[in-house]
């Protein structure tokens, strides 16, 4: 049984058919890429997966949890499905520690207490534990995005969706946060990366999706996608990025 | 020849002034910011009949004079059966007034949130009540706090107008002052001097409440 089941789902903007029927199972423990050129609908199909974008039709579903936009499904959802975003996002009038320790709190009802140490133990996992009463704009972005890694894994989630995490980073941090990501890929979580990243999804990644014109063009185990791609797309593709 | 020392013998009629006249301000303040956030957040957030309603109040409020509100409150009302003491019609007319001015000036500090703030409350779990008052509120506010200052200031700068219903405030007192011994040069240069003094300690209260609130920024 896997763990996110897509099921021939579509989205539309408007006129506009930007996921064209995709299929895709991800079992626990996997470690997938999402990869393509921009506007291919690779961040629109992670966005679906735990409810912040629409599909209108087919199915998601995640630990057996059916995907929608309701509010409360969304709250429920995101027990089980943490995400990171490019922009980190991180709340910048609360401290590192209570970033990580207001969704523990107020959404699993965790004493302070328990929160705090949960927060630090994470800090301890991504390398910050000395930022635990910095604020956000004192960090690097580097760190920044370190932050909201722990503060997604604060919430044990099943698994985590990365949007584009090292994108927005100067080059001489992207190491630090992929270093953290293939930590997490050991420790056996379950990663979805759209990401840019190629040398990553080659030697960290289980599993390469190439999506090109709204749909999964081609899939496989990561290395030989790579090595042997089957379609003149994503060979033009591979060719461009590496 | 001016002559200031004539003053002096009405010294309590004017420190009873400034003592209404930070009174009411302090209260109109604290009133018309909380109707105001209570109305942004109605306004951006709210259903569309409602974030109508609001609008509708809001214009009707910033598009027609002070004086004419505060009229209409003390001397309109009071033929449909409402009847309110001066100082009652004061109040209202400056927390409406500031309520409408704080509705529009907050709105756009909310508005001014970048949607992945709402977005990393969504994926965090948190509902909406929960990312609006623990997430965006303090960050929108921060960016909107010098313009909400000042519109508190001209509130209370405002509620000289007060006088003109007889709420014996501070240029009731000037007024009352200079009727009494003539000297209206410097009956209504030292009431100017007083508002100053109030505007000045306005500014560094909320200067200092924004130090407080924002304290995120301070270490920088």
């Amino acid at each position: 049984m896997s763990l996110v089941n897509i099921h021939e789902v579509h989205k539309y903007y408007g006129d506009l058919h930007v996921l064209k029927g995709i299929n895709l199972n991800i079992k626990a423990g996997e470690v997938i890429s999402i990869i393509g050129r921009s506007g291919s609908g690779k961040s629109t199909l992670l966005r679906c997966m735990n409810g912040l974008e629409k599909y209108q039709k087919g199915g998601i579903t995640v630990d057996g949890k059916e995907v929608t936009t309701e509010e409360i499904q969304v709250r429920i959802l995101a027990r089980s499905v943490g995400m990171i975003f490019q922009s980190f996002n991180l709340f910048p009038h609360l401290t590192v520690g209570e970033n990580i320790m207001l969704a523990p709190t107020i959404v699993l009802k965790k004493s302070k207490q328990e929160a705090q140490e949960t927060a630090k133990a994470m800090l301890e996992k991504v390398g910050l534990a000395d930022k635990f009463d910095s604020f956000p704009e004192k960090l690097s972005g580097g760190q920044q995005q370190r932050v909201a890694i722990a503060r997604a894994l604060a919430m044990n989630p099943k698994v985590l969706l990365c949007d584009e995490i090292t994108s927005a980073l100067d080059p001489e941090l992207v190491g630090d946060v992929l270093k953290v990501l293939e930590q997490l890929a050991k420790e056996g979580m379950t990663l979805v990366l759209v990401t840019h990243e190629m040398n990553f999804a080659r030697d960290v990644g289980d599993r390469v999706v190439f999506m090109h014109q709204g749909k999964v063009w081609e899939e496989g185990p990561a290395k030989e996608v790579f090595a042997n791609p089957q379609t003149d797309e994503l060979k033009n593709f591979v060719n461009s990025v590496l | 020849m001016l002559d200031f020392a004539a003053l002096l013998p009405y010294s309590h009629v004017f420190i009873h002034g400034l003592i209404t006249t930070v009174e009411i301000s302090l209260l109109a303040t604290v009133l018309g910011l909380v109707l105001g956030a209570t109305f942004a957040v109605a306004r951006q957030y709210g259903a569309t009949w409602l974030s109508r309603i609001v609008n509708v109040y809001v214009e009707l409020i910033r598009n027609t004079p002070f004086i004419v509100q505060l009229f209409f409150i003390f001397f309109g009302l009071p033929s449909i059966g409402l009847k309110l003491s001066a100082w009652e019609a004061g109040i209202i007319a400056m927390v409406v007034n500031l309520a409408a001015y704080s509705t529009e000036i907050i709105r756009a500090g909310l508005a001014s949130t970048p949607k992945g703030q709402w977005e990393a409350g969504k994926v965090l779990g948190l509902s909406f009540k929960q990312t609006l008052f623990r997430v965006v509120i303090i960050p929108a506010i921060e960016k909107i706090y010098p313009a909400l200052t000042s519109q508190c200031i001209i509130v209370m700068l405002g509620s000289a107008v007060l006088s003109q219903i007889s709420v014996q405030d501070l240029t009731y007192a000037a007024n009352f002052v200079q009727s009494r011994n003539f000297r209206s040069f410097e009956s209504y240069l030292v009431t100017a001097l007083l508002y100053l003094f109030l505007a000045i300690l306005m500014r560094k209260a909320f200067n200092l409440i924004g130090k407080r609130l924002f304290s995120y920024r301070a270490e920088r």
